[in-house]
């Protein structure tokens, strides 16, 4: 109990600053001379970044961790496995919307065999079956169908993003299963124990990250950029020096739309070192049949 | 027919020479699975380790990790274009400074393991190929398996691992900002503070953190 006290003291102070900072930000205007073409919002992501880190510090990891303190990890599977049950629904949608309708089936299989034999999905019997769970959500598809990133944008509590995964985000939320449950009061339990769960799924990882990087923003912000680059070629974004990895399994239907994608992820400032072997793959996607 | 016991003996001498002149180092593959579960098989056994005593997962990743990594490699690419205009001495301080800071991370994730299964991917490349991809999967319950990539290069002392990539996310790549940033700001020697600062404030934390874990 002390420790949550004290962190709420601190909390306060840190959110106290991280208003003051987005006041000093938006005075200033958000013109970062200087700074990452990816990142033409800079000193207004900025503002939000210390503001979240403000709300996690003071809410956020608190909760968090008492959640993880005080639910043994049985149950904290539960919870994790009845989410992430109702989320393989959209996950199937956004598969098949990509091309991919053995994926998409995959879902749903898994969707309809943990939702009756899992017990409205609290046990994943299907990946214990090796029905393997994937991660899609509608920013992936535009980004699939040759969306470009756009600027990266950090927003309150919701985090990084960009300009495309924002428009993705409405329809994620929009859409969500869990969000468009009725009563009210039971809807509003589950998008907060959802968050909680995963924020607490969460608190090895962040410590990690705070450990790593000199600027934490940065960091993020990097990773950020380079996981979603990652997630829209399912793993296997272009690059060079190596054999194609499953580039057969990539769907031809969107050869065009991957080659699009191809501009370095380090951007113009900081050229990746292997990126030669970009062309081979577009040219190899481009010529399939 | 029974062979003598001098001969098995010339035998096995001929044997190790052989071994020993061919000098054919461990395929990235197996190297990469042999030193993972054996630092997981000590992880899981280690009392010390499990009660989060931090220095000796940092020694645990000194003696079997570190050997297979190229540090120099992974500076150089972190430091991108600045690397040129580093003089040797500064390239040297550079890679003692982010070695440890690596070493450190590695230990933590190490640190935050907790029973996921690995698969350890067929490698797709050919025989006399010398830069190759090393890939295992981490297998966890309800979420999508998490990818782990070594890349991995052929040197005269064996593979070694220049870049791990973590779920699509480059460690090397993802320094590079950063690093860029802090040597426009403060040249070669002001990335060098910042990595040396940040490796003491960590120093100075890891005691705090073992406390709070246990």
């Amino acid at each position: 109990m002390r420790r949550s006290v004290i962190g709420e003291g601190r909390g306060r102070a840190a959110l106290r600053r991280a208003v003051a900072a987005l006041l000093v930000a938006l005075a200033a205007g958000c013109a970062t001379p200087n700074g990452d073409p990816r990142d033409p919002l800079e000193g207004f992501n900025r503002a939000m970044f210390g503001f979240n880190e403000a709300f996690d510090e003071a809410i956020g990891k608190p909760v968090a961790t008492a959640y993880r303190d005080v639910l043994p990890e049985p149950l904290r599977a539960w919870v994790r496995n009845f989410f992430a049950n109702i989320a393989d629904l959209f996950i199937g949608v956004n598969n098949l919307l990509q091309g991919k309708p053995l994926d998409a089936v995959t879902d749903w299989a898994r969707f309809a065999f943990n939702t009756t034999f899992g017990l409205f999905g609290i046990h994943d019997f299907a990946s214990v079956m090796g029905f393997e769970k994937h991660d899609e959500d509608f920013g992936q598809t535009f980004g699939r169908w040759g969306v470009p990133d756009g600027a990266y944008i950090v927003w309150p509590i919701l985090g990084p993003s960009t300009v495309r995964d924002s428009v993705g985000l409405v329809f994620d939320i929009g859409l969500d299963p869990v969000r468009r449950h009725e009563p009210r009061d039971a809807r509003n339990f589950m998008v907060v124990l959802r968050a909680v769960g995963r924020r607490a799924d969460l608190l090895d990882a962040s410590r990690i990250l705070e450990e790593a990087a000199l600027d934490k923003y940065v960091f993020q912000r990097d990773a950020y950029l380079q996981r979603r680059r990652s997630l829209i070629h399912d793993g296997n974004p272009p690059r060079a020096g190596r054999a194609l990895p499953q580039a057969e399994a990539a769907s031809p239907a969107f050869g065009r739309a991957a080659s699009l994608l191809e501009e370095p992820a380090a951007g113009a400032r900081a050229p990746e070192p292997r990126t030669a072997a970009e062309g081979s793959l577009a040219a190899r996607l481009a010529s399939a049949p | 027919m029974r062979p003598r016991p001098a001969s098995l003996a010339a035998f096995g001498w001929l044997a190790l020479v052989a071994i020993a002149s061919v000098q054919e180092p461990l395929p990235p593959d197996v190297l990469v699975k042999n030193v993972t579960l054996e630092v997981v098989d000590i992880v899981r056994s280690d009392r010390d380790i499990q009660a989060g005593d931090r220095r000796k997962v940092i020694g645990l990743v000194e003696t079997k990790v570190v050997p297979h990594f190229n540090f120099e490699a992974m500076t150089a690419s972190a430091v991108g274009r600045h690397w040129a205009k580093a003089t040797p001495e500064q390239r040297a301080r550079l890679t003692e400074e982010f070695r440890t800071l690596l070493v450190r991370t590695y230990a933590s994730s190490i640190a935050a393991y907790r029973d996921q299964r690995f698969e350890f991917r067929p490698l797709r490349a050919k025989p006399t190929d010398t830069d190759v991809t090393v890939t295992v999967r981490i297998l966890q319950k309800s979420a999508e398996p998490i990818e782990l990539q070594y890349d991995m290069e052929k040197r005269p002392t064996g593979w070694k691992v220049w870049d791990v990539r973590i779920a699509g996310i480059s460690l090397v790549a993802n320094y590079r900002s950063e690093f860029d940033q802090q040597v426009r700001e403060g040249g070669i020697e002001g990335l060098i503070r910042a990595l040396a600062a940040k490796n003491r404030a960590l120093e100075r934390g890891a005691g705090a953190v073992a406390e709070k874990k246990s």
